[in-house]
């Protein structure tokens, strides 16, 4: 059981307060949505909690360890795995070689020298692959995928540096409807299957409503609604900020 | 203290035309983010049209003035033409072509100006009513200098007025921040862009023409002045007129009094200020962190490849070439030992710009570190070859692990800046240090011993060192280590958030090449039997860099292509003729306009369209 605690969390930009004062609790097996208009903070409150941007106060305990101010590859390191909302694979390198490189990092074997790369790890990579429904293309070029498959690989690349906690950034931004739900399917699935606990943004209602166990409703910086998805639906405030700004 | 105030004054009068070449400078970058090399060559220019102008109407304050002016036009009108015939075409290159692409221009400029003005410096006439001298605190101090120190301040207020109070001036600005916005707004960023050239050239020939009554007119003077205002640039903050000017004055300054202090290392002084700046103030003094374009290399979307049947191909290859020495006289020997050594050069080179994505503009440096490491060994210490070749590459990855630590702190265009400013540093020092380097004059001598002297053995001991550490090379860009580099250069975010620590890897990359490349300069240094300081100099970089480019970033086998078909050209085809400055400037304009992917992307380009 792992336990993602963030406590009163703040970052101004300038004048601009970006996110003021949020506190969350995420465990294994949330699958916990982060929503909120454009401009609310929610890319702001992802980058801070992989030490992509320091806070300027605030905590964020992984079973007790403080991750503020460490770098991101030591927040990784400690088992908090991330997707970018604008994806981000190693273009030039195969998609197993993408999931291989993963591999290779936690198993701190990056510094070898001497045995080729695309021959270690590679069948636990296929596996891997396997699970996002992408072993058919292990082979391609990471540069050359469709959108939509760039998301699974790098889920898969996520998935491989075991993680206890993933942050996934609009995991579906981009996807045509079904492939969207079948990626927050595989996603709740993981969840279960792993224990996972991931927190992710989304803009699509229909991936948040119809997937998250809860939602944490974010504008101009603060959260003003958490719970369940069904009690966050009936919220007149997050209707009127948020849903209500969409109808 | 009145020494001190002349001094003082001195630097200010450099410090101005320091500042109205860098400010042309900054502003054709701030706007078209291309780095000029070729800038210097318009300063250099337009002191010799300054020259033949005063010569002839210069008699007269108003025919000298009119001289500087009409020269500062003229550059005006071929930096315009130079957008419009080159820069154009290079806005959307990866920075290692627009480099190159201007660094072509300086060698057919360096050629033609050989030819219309000859290779003897020129004295020119000094300013009429500015001839004389006035007395400050009793010291003398030249009126003219006075008129400069003038000028510098007034020049920035000018520019102040055209960007801020005219209409081309706001457009000029707003193309600075935002260029896509810009055109969007029914701007023609083309006209824009020609415009921006032309003051920017037109600024370094202003400060060329206004060079001719305080110094002779050399064909040196493009080179000294564009690294110059390189520092001056990225110090100041890359596009900050105001900063460009406050790097001026400082730089203008710490020359003026280091020359009193250190006179021997003054140029050592100016980089190493620059190294500091940039680690303390990453962006430069007055610059504003902003994205400065990351792609170090042309888009890679195609995995590195192995090729097919690589290591048949390389035994073969091998065989062929252990076997050279039944069929080769000793001339065609001496010409494969340096294609050897060059293709490891440029191998380590490779490594650098074709798996970390760094673009190092000073490469040299460790090349020609290993030289000198091993010719300082024979003739300081009397060291016999081996221990002078295993001295080479250990003093080259020693510098290398210096410079890199400051050079992989910055990216892109920066980093090609930081690794220039090093490699001018260790050229200065082989350059000035007298005692120890003998300075212009080298060291000669260095010749390996009777059981290596035959040109056949030293081919084959070449050959061996090379091909093991080139297969060393290769198994390493296909390790896991070469694969973290390539992460790095793909997605510096991703590769950091996959517990890859990018910084680190690029580091023993840089220490890595700097070690071959070292190795690579000793042999060369045996080859040869001497060293001289151009092993470290600008060319030499560029030359190792167009060797990787005429062979291809994306393959491994590349830069042994190109080192060949460099080497050839520049042993075979350059050497009959005097003008071999035009021939590889443009060979360069041409590979970089041309064949982008080299000779190996280019050949498999073709097969897999055939």
């Amino acid at each position: 059981m792992s336990e993602l605690v963030v406590r009163d969390l703040q970052r101004s930009f300038g004048g601009v307060q970006a996110v003021g004062g949020v506190s969350f609790t995420l465990r294994s097996g949330d699958l916990l949505a982060l929503i909120g208009p454009n401009g609310a903070g929610k890319s702001t409150c992802f980058n801070l909690l992989n030490g992509q941007l320091r806070p300027d106060s605030g905590s964020i305990k992984l079973d007790g360890t403080e991750l503020v101010g460490l770098p991101p590859r030591r927040i990784w390191a400690l088992g908090v795995g991330r997707t970018f909302q604008i994806t981000a694979t190693f273009a030039s390198m195969t998609v197993a070689e993408n999931v291989q490189m993963v591999l290779l990092s936690r198993a701190r074997r990056l510094f070898g020298l001497w045995r080729p790369a695309a021959a270690q790890f590679r069948e636990p990579a296929l596996a891997l692959l396997e699970r996002v429904g992408m072993a058919a293309q292990a082979d391609r070029p990471c540069g050359v995928l469709a959108y939509g498959d760039v998301k699974r690989v790098e889920l898969a690349m996520a998935l491989a540096s075991e993680p206890t906690v993933l942050l996934m950034d609009e995991p579906t931004a981009g996807m045509a409807p079904a492939e969207r739900l079948a990626l927050m399917a595989l996603t709740a699935e993981l969840v279960r299957e792993r224990g996972l606990a991931v927190l992710f943004t989304e803009h699509d209602m229909d991936a948040v409503f119809g997937h998250a166990t809860s939602v944490l409703v974010l504008d101009r910086g603060r959260l003003i609604a958490e719970g369940s998805p069904d009690r966050v639906r009936a919220d007149p405030r997050v209707q009127s900020v948020y849903l209500g700004g969409e109808a | 203290m009145s020494f001190l105030l002349v001094q003082a004054l001195s630097g200010l009068a450099t410090a101005a035309t320091l500042f109205l070449v860098s400010s042309g400078l900054t502003i054709v970058f701030g706007v078209t983010r291309i780095v000029n090399f070729a800038h210097g060559s318009f300063y250099m220019v337009g002191a010799y049209a300054g020259w033949s102008l005063i010569e002839r109407f210069g008699g007269t304050p108003a025919g000298f003035w009119g001289s500087v002016a009409a020269a500062a036009l003229a550059m005006g009108v071929l930096g315009a033409a130079m957008e419009v015939g080159l820069l154009r075409r290079l806005y959307r290159s990866p920075e290692l072509f627009q480099l190159l692409g201007t660094f072509g221009i300086v060698l057919v400029v360096q050629d033609l100006t050989a030819w219309a003005w000859g290779p003897e410096d020129l004295l020119g006439r000094r300013a009429p009513g500015l001839k004389g001298s006035i007395d400050i605190l009793d010291q003398p101090f030249p009126l003219y200098d006075l008129v400069l120190i003038g000028l510098g301040p007034l020049v920035l207020g000018l520019l102040w007025l055209l960007f801020n109070r005219t209409r081309w001036g706001t457009l000029v600005r707003a193309a600075t921040q935002d260029r896509e916005m810009t055109s969007a707004l029914g701007v023609d960023p083309a006209r824009l862009f020609t415009g921006v050239l032309f003051l920017g050239c037109a600024l370094a020939g202003l400060g060329g023409a206004l060079q001719v009554p305080r110094e002779s007119v050399t064909l040196q003077m493009d080179m000294a002045i564009v690294v110059e205002a390189f520092v001056v640039v990225v110090v100041g903050g890359m596009g900050s007129l105001t900063g460009a000017f406050l790097a001026s004055l400082l730089i203008g300054q710490l020359q003026a009094f280091g020359i009193l202090v250190f006179p021997q290392i003054t140029l050592v002084l100016v980089f190493l200020f620059m190294a500091v700046v940039l680690v303390l103030r990453p962006h430069g003094l007055l610059g504003r962190a902003e994205e400065v374009p990351p792609t170090a290399t042309a888009a890679v979307t195609v995995p590195l490849s192995a090729g097919r049947h690589a290591g048949p191909w390389a035994l073969a290859l091998l065989a062929l070439l252990a076997a050279a020495p039944l069929v080769a006289g000793d001339y065609a020997l001496i010409l494969l030992t340096e294609v050897v050594i060059l293709a490891l050069f440029a191998a380590s080179l490779h490594l650098l710009i074709g798996l970390g994505g760094l673009v190092s503009f000073g490469h040299a440096a460790w090349f020609g570190l290993g030289a000198y490491g091993s010719a300082l060994l024979v003739k300081h210490l009397g060291a016999p070859m081996p221990l002078a070749l295993a001295g080479a590459p250990v003093l080259a990855g020693l510098g290398a692990l210096v410079a890199g630590w400051f050079c992989v702190r910055r990216s892109g265009l920066y980093f090609a800046m930081l690794t220039l400013a090093f490699a001018q540093i260790v050229w200065s020092i082989a350059f000035q240090w007298y005692a120890v380097t003998g300075g212009d004059n080298g060291i000669l001598g260095v010749w390996p011993p009777g059981w290596a002297a035959g040109k056949a053995t030293y081919y084959w001991l070449t050959l061996g060192l090379c091909g093991g550490t080139l297969w060393l090379l290769r198994r390493v860009a296909f390790a896991p280590f070469g694969y973290a580099l390539r992460a790095g250069r793909d997605s510096g975010l991703r590769a950091e958030s996959v517990g890859i620590d990018v910084r680190r890897f690029q580091w023993m990359a840089f220490v890595l090449a700097g070690t071959a490349a070292g190795l690579a300069g000793g042999l060369y240094a045996f080859a040869k039997g001497s060293v001289f300081p151009t092993l470290l100099a600008v060319p030499q970089s560029v030359d190792a860099l167009v060797m990787v480019l005429m062979g291809g970033i994306q393959t491994v086998a590349g830069p042994l292509a190109g080192a060949v078909a460099f080497h050839l050209l520049e042993s075979e085809v350059m050497s009959l003729t005097d003008w071999w400055r035009l021939v590889l400037g443009l060979i360069i304009v041409a590979l970089v306009l041309i064949f982008p992917k080299g000779i190996v992307g280019f050949l498999s380009g073709f097969r897999r369209r055939a």
